[in-house]
């Protein structure tokens, strides 16, 4: 390779160079400037459109706190919430089952975990058919199995509709909550289970006193995924509802307040708040690893 | 292991019954709402199709929908983000794991803080980047969004580069290949199975994203199949059984890839919960 008859330390600086620069600068293009600039947008009357824009101090802060419609969205994204801790303690039980001894425990596993893989948008628009007040296949269903009594408008009870929404989230996430638990389940040494088992502690006992504390930490970073990924829920509102019927989160409200309002000095303080919001709680789970001496 | 009682052997498959159930129920109404005609549709009920070799739907939906179109664009992105984004991952784990330098402890808090910012948000401050750069409504524009590496596949390469013996780099010094012949003869080759896994769970998320097509490529002919698809119901609501028809299509690659490549999949996805 006669281009390269540099002496290995020129090759060094040519290859730290020529490797990162791209990386580095894409970083900092589509991540840093962005979120930086957001910071300065807060503070200003910005409209998304051209480049006018005139400092507004903490207007846009005092807004988000004061007006009642916007700070009470995350009211929605409590449902996303309980529905990711219902996913969790679901996902955590069948990985238990599935670690276990069980024929056919590969199939079981592949199969509960092929919602993660099917398309988003397409799954939105599946329960779109599914929830279908009149021809859709969960009414059809009740009716077939004789409760028609429990037909409901899945989409257009104001009360129902969030749950509908969040259970989407759960139908496509808990198969990989449960591939993870698996991973989690499978590192907990076996000859662990073999001593309980002599002390006499088995089953329930071994669960509790064995296989929970293994893997709290994983059950913690689960906590943290389910809490900042409702607090970032958007995607199934949005394309389901276009945030309709009370099913606007605080992500579909900024998202409107930019791109359908022309409002993105507002837009972005609401990025900044959220960002902190998510921010903290990622903090204080750092926190809570670090008390048990991690 | 414990002997267990049949009672709990009992509840463990009904469970797991239940399960299924609910995961292959809404599947299963769109497997034979895609066979039906629009008549049929509203008055069979969950029965099956009277017609299986019936494809009007599918044929509908691709031409109305436009989703060749929509499957041609995804295409073109995943193909060139996806070996950008390779190349690039290599380098920097190349150049970060490999050598010892000043700015190194920085360019890794580099990755791991822009981590933590959640991208839906910042996206008002993106969407003035991308314009700014003149690639609204360009096929580029979700390229170059795709194509950085995050703080993830930096760290599943760091581990793979690191577990690869630095004799190996020593040995091929002397026999004189330079420094970039090494990462393209030894490094590369080797990161393969982390390639493999890496590969596949970007061409799933980015083939699933609908955002990123939606705010920076409305232009007709720039859809993508999440866009397509989206942009479909709308005006055809209706026609359930056709709509039917489309997910199942938007369904089959990543059903094919997940079957065939289930391995690398559950590879990644818990090598991505260890960090």
């Amino acid at each position: 390779m006669s281009m390269f008859n540099f002496s290995y330390k020129t090759q060094r600086y040519l290859i730290l160079f020529g490797f990162l620069t791209i990386p580095v600068l894409l970083s900092l293009t589509f991540s840093y400037y962005p979120a930086i600039s957001l910071l300065y947008y807060s503070f200003t009357d910005w409209t998304g459109l051209g480049w006018e824009m005139h400092w507004v101090g903490f207007a846009n802060y005092k807004e988000i706190f004061t007006r009642p419609e916007i700070f009470t969205v995350f009211r929605t994204n409590a449902y996303y919430f309980v529905g990711g801790l219902v996913q969790t303690a679901i996902a955590l039980y069948f990985a238990v089952i599935l670690t276990g001894k069980l024929r056919g425990r590969n199939a079981f596993r592949a199969m509960l975990f092929l919602p993660y893989v099917l398309h988003s948008v397409a799954i939105v628009i599946m329960f779109k058919n599914v929830y279908h007040s009149e021809y859709g296949s969960l009414n059809l269903f009740l009716q077939a199995i004789g409760l028609p009594s429990w037909q409901q408008e899945w989409l257009g009870n104001p009360h129902l509709v969030n749950f509908s929404l969040a259970f989407i989230s759960l139908w496509k996430y808990f198969g990989l909550s449960m591939v993870i638990f698996i991973g989690a389940l499978q590192s907990i040494p076996a000859d662990l289970y073999e001593a309980a088992k002599i002390d006499g502690a088995s089953g329930w006992k071994a669960f509790r006193y064995i296989t929970l504390p293994s893997i709290r930490p994983v059950i913690e970073l689960m906590m943290i995924l389910t809490l900042t990924g409702a607090l970032e829920a958007f995607d199934i509102p949005f394309i389901m509802m276009l945030g309709a019927n009370g099913t606007a989160t605080f992500v579909s409200k900024t998202v409107d307040m930019a791109f359908r309002f022309k409002q993105a000095g507002l837009a972005s303080a609401m990025a900044v708040v959220l960002l902190l919001i998510v921010l903290l709680f990622i903090v204080i789970q750092r926190k809570l690893l670090f008390r048990e001496g991690k | 292991m414990v002997r267990e009682n049949k009672a709990w052997t009992i509840f463990k498959y009904a469970t797991l019954a239940v399960g299924l159930f609910v995961v292959f129920f809404p599947v299963y109404s769109v497997v034979i709402g895609a066979f039906k005609t629009q008549i049929e549709y509203y008055q069979s009920g969950m029965r099956l199709p009277h017609n299986w070799l019936d494809f009007d739907n599918f044929k509908r939906v691709m031409q109305v929908g436009k989703l060749g179109l929509g499957f041609r664009n995804i295409g073109i992105i995943l193909v060139v983000s996806v070996a950008g984004n390779i190349l690039i991952g290599t380098m920097t784990a190349y150049a970060l794991g490999r050598f010892d330098f000043k700015l190194k402890k920085p360019i890794m808090g580099m990755y791991l803080v822009a981590q933590v910012i959640p991208m839906i948000t910042t996206q008002v401050a993106t969407f003035s980047v991308v314009k700014f750069f003149g690639l609204y409504n360009h096929l580029a524009a979700p390229i170059v969004l795709y194509l950085g590496a995050d703080v993830l596949q930096i760290i599943i390469y760091l581990q793979f580069i690191n577990s690869i013996p630095k004799d190996l780099d020593e040995s091929a010094m002397i026999e004189g290949a330079s420094l970039f012949r090494i990462y393209r003869s030894v490094i590369f080759p080797l990161l393969a199975p982390a390639t493999a896994t890496l590969v596949i769970m970007k061409t799933i998320n980015i083939y699933n994203d609908f955002y990123t097509a939606y705010l920076y490529m409305p232009a007709q002919k720039l859809r993508v199949v999440s866009t397509a698809i989206y942009s479909f119901i709308g005006p055809n609501a209706a026609q359930l059984n056709v709509i039917s028809a489309g997910i199942l299509i938007i369904f089959i690659p990543t059903i094919v890839i997940f079957l065939f490549l289930q391995r690398f999949i559950f590879a990644g996805v818990t090598n991505g919960a260890v960090k």
